[in-house]
């Protein structure tokens, strides 16, 4: 079965909407289980905010660290899911499932299959 | 990569040469059915498309030899069936190349095909019809593909038509069909729940395609005429293979009737010619009468749709003998359904003028009058137009003159423009 990377987008949460993305909780849980009771979920993860985050860039030989993220945009990564399913529509149907896909955005990427990708 | 034929896209349509004219003839009625079968055993749409260009190539050469074989269709199927399993030789990365290859060699051992293959060909079509408008493709490469695959036009037709540099088009529809392999869009028919939704994206596309090569009048005529006839093609072949579904007659018969008022719609200077001063003798008598077949067709699903609905309205615009017969009565009852099944402020404004028509101006005017506050409209030549001509006919002059300065305000039509600048002296002369 192909895999596919659903990638979570979202704007970063403000203290005072913290109640109803917690209060989405449930939601989460369940789609999450669902998937891991249909045998398509090979991995999930959730990821600190962007201020955690340090940005590696190797430029002339010398590595060059930033503080947080590349490029600063309204609607950061925030975790992703690595599914297996049978095509795009289904990969698709689960990413509208995801509570986020109302007020973020879902990006689904198909994986490279590694053993296809010919080395020169 | 894939190697790219050096073959011509299509074989010439030579008149002088029957053996040309039978290749023609064969590619366009049999190429989308074989090229439709052909993906769902190769599972790669441009291992296939090469696959059936080399088979049309090969059919030239071979019945200017041998003469043209009973069934060119089939002479066509096995013919690209072949080359296909010499390029899914040479081709690694097609995905579960082995099996696909048994298969293949399996068919092409067979000395009769199967009455399933028979009956899969329609589901085959609408396979190659619903992944080409796959909603997860951007909505040109949809446009394109759909052309590309079922039209048969070459990249360089598509790309006259859409003002697109050839290298340009040909991008992306080699990304389209990218996509849909390493994304894995699955060729198949959508399922129960999913198919309305995605039978309107299908729909859409078409109607899409028609009105490039209908309201636009820059660039390569030829080619944009042609556009209206490939979504007509396209139009007919969805009714043909989903005759249960009333939107797919609806949208057929809205763009018969429209095109089959084609030469009419400019004059010979190409300059606008509006509904009431077309010759309606130069109309398509037969494509009317098949516009109108379609929409009876519809009728008969009793499941009006915006297309359906949309026809109806062009039907009653085109039956009247003149434009003076024309029963807006009717007309202002199927923009009220309209309104219902897509409301947009167009539409309100639509019914405004036909209720003007139907039961006099103050009527209209009680209708239009919500709308003149809708910042949509507010820059709406047309609604300034429209509303100019009710209170005109209402007996208010001085606020229809009010009403055509906006109006002519904002029009960029230099012929529209003149209209209003003649109905505003009339008005102001009278």
């Amino acid at each position: 079965m192909p895999g596919y990377m659903l990638l979570l987008y979202a704007p970063e949460v403000e203290a005072t909407q913290q109640a109803e993305r917690d209060a989405e909780m449930p939601l989460w849980n369940e789609v999450t289980q669902s998937l891991r009771d249909a045998g398509l979920l090979v991995s999930v993860g959730r990821l600190h905010p962007v201020a955690r985050a340090t940005t590696v860039r190797v430029r002339d030989g010398e590595a060059d660290l930033t503080d947080g993220p590349f490029a600063v945009t309204k609607e950061v990564l925030g975790g992703y899911y690595l599914l297996d399913c049978a095509d795009l529509d289904e990969a698709l149907e689960h990413a509208a499932r995801l509570p986020l896909s109302r007020y973020g955005s879902v990006e689904v990427r198909p994986m490279m299959d590694v053993d296809s990708v010919t080395t020169p | 990569m894939s190697t790219r034929s050096p073959l011509p896209d299509r074989p010439p349509s030579d008149g002088d040469d029957p053996t040309a004219a039978v290749v023609a003839r064969a590619f366009r009625d049999e190429r989308a059915s074989v090229l439709a079968t052909l993906i769902r055993h190769v599972g790669d749409f441009q291992v296939a498309e090469d696959a059936v260009q080399d088979a049309f190539a090969a059919a030239i050469t071979a019945w200017r030899r041998d003469g043209v074989p009973k069934n060119p269709g089939a002479w066509i199927t096995v013919t690209a069936r072949r080359r296909a399993i010499d390029r899914l030789r040479r081709d690694r990365s097609v995905s579960d190349r082995a099996e696909r290859l048994a298969e293949l060699v399996r068919l092409d051992q067979q000395e009769h095909p199967s009455v399933s293959e028979e009956s899969a060909v329609v589901d085959d079509r609408l396979r190659l019809i619903f992944t080409s408008c796959h909603p997860a493709l951007d909505l040109q490469a949809r446009v394109a593909l759909t052309l590309r695959t079922l039209g048969g036009l070459t990249t360089g037709e598509i790309g006259r038509a859409f003002l697109v540099s050839e290298p340009t088009m040909g991008k992306r529809i080699v990304r389209a069909k990218r996509k849909i392999a390493d994304a894995h869009i699955p060729y198949r028919v959508p399922s129960d729940a999913d198919l309305p939704d995605r039978l309107l994206g299908v729909l859409r596309v078409a109607y899409l395609i028609f009105n490039e090569g209908y309201s636009a009048s820059e660039g390569d005529r030829l080619v944009r005429g042609e556009l209206c006839s490939e979504a007509i093609r396209l139009g007919q072949l969805l009714s043909q293979l989903m005759p249960d579904e009333a939107e797919v007659w609806g949208l057929l018969a809205l763009m018969l009737l429209h095109d089959a008022r084609r030469a009419t719609r400019v004059d010979d200077q190409g300059r606008y010619v509006t509904l009431d001063e077309q010759d309606r003798s130069a109309w398509d008598r037969q494509q009317i009468d098949d516009g109108l077949q379609a929409l009876a067709h519809a009728a008969r699903l009793r499941r009006p749709g915006e297309y359906q609905l949309q026809a109806a309205i062009t039907a009653l615009h085109v039956r009247g003998a003149d434009a003076g017969a024309t029963d807006w009565e009717q007309i202002a009852e199927l923009y009220g359904a309209l309104a219902e099944v897509r409301p947009s402020p167009v539409v309100e404004l639509n019914r405004a003028a036909a209720v003007g028509f139907a039961a006099g101006p103050e009527a209209g005017l009680a209708l239009l009058r919500p709308l003149l506050g809708d910042s949509a409209l507010a820059a709406y030549q047309p609604m300034h137009a429209t509303h100019a001509d009710l209170l005109r006919r209402s007996g208010d002059p001085a606020g229809a003159a009010r009403a055509y300065e906006k109006a002519i305000a904002l029009s960029t039509n230099a012929v529209e423009r003149a209209e209003l600048e003649r109905r505003l002296r009339t008005l102001r002369d009278g």
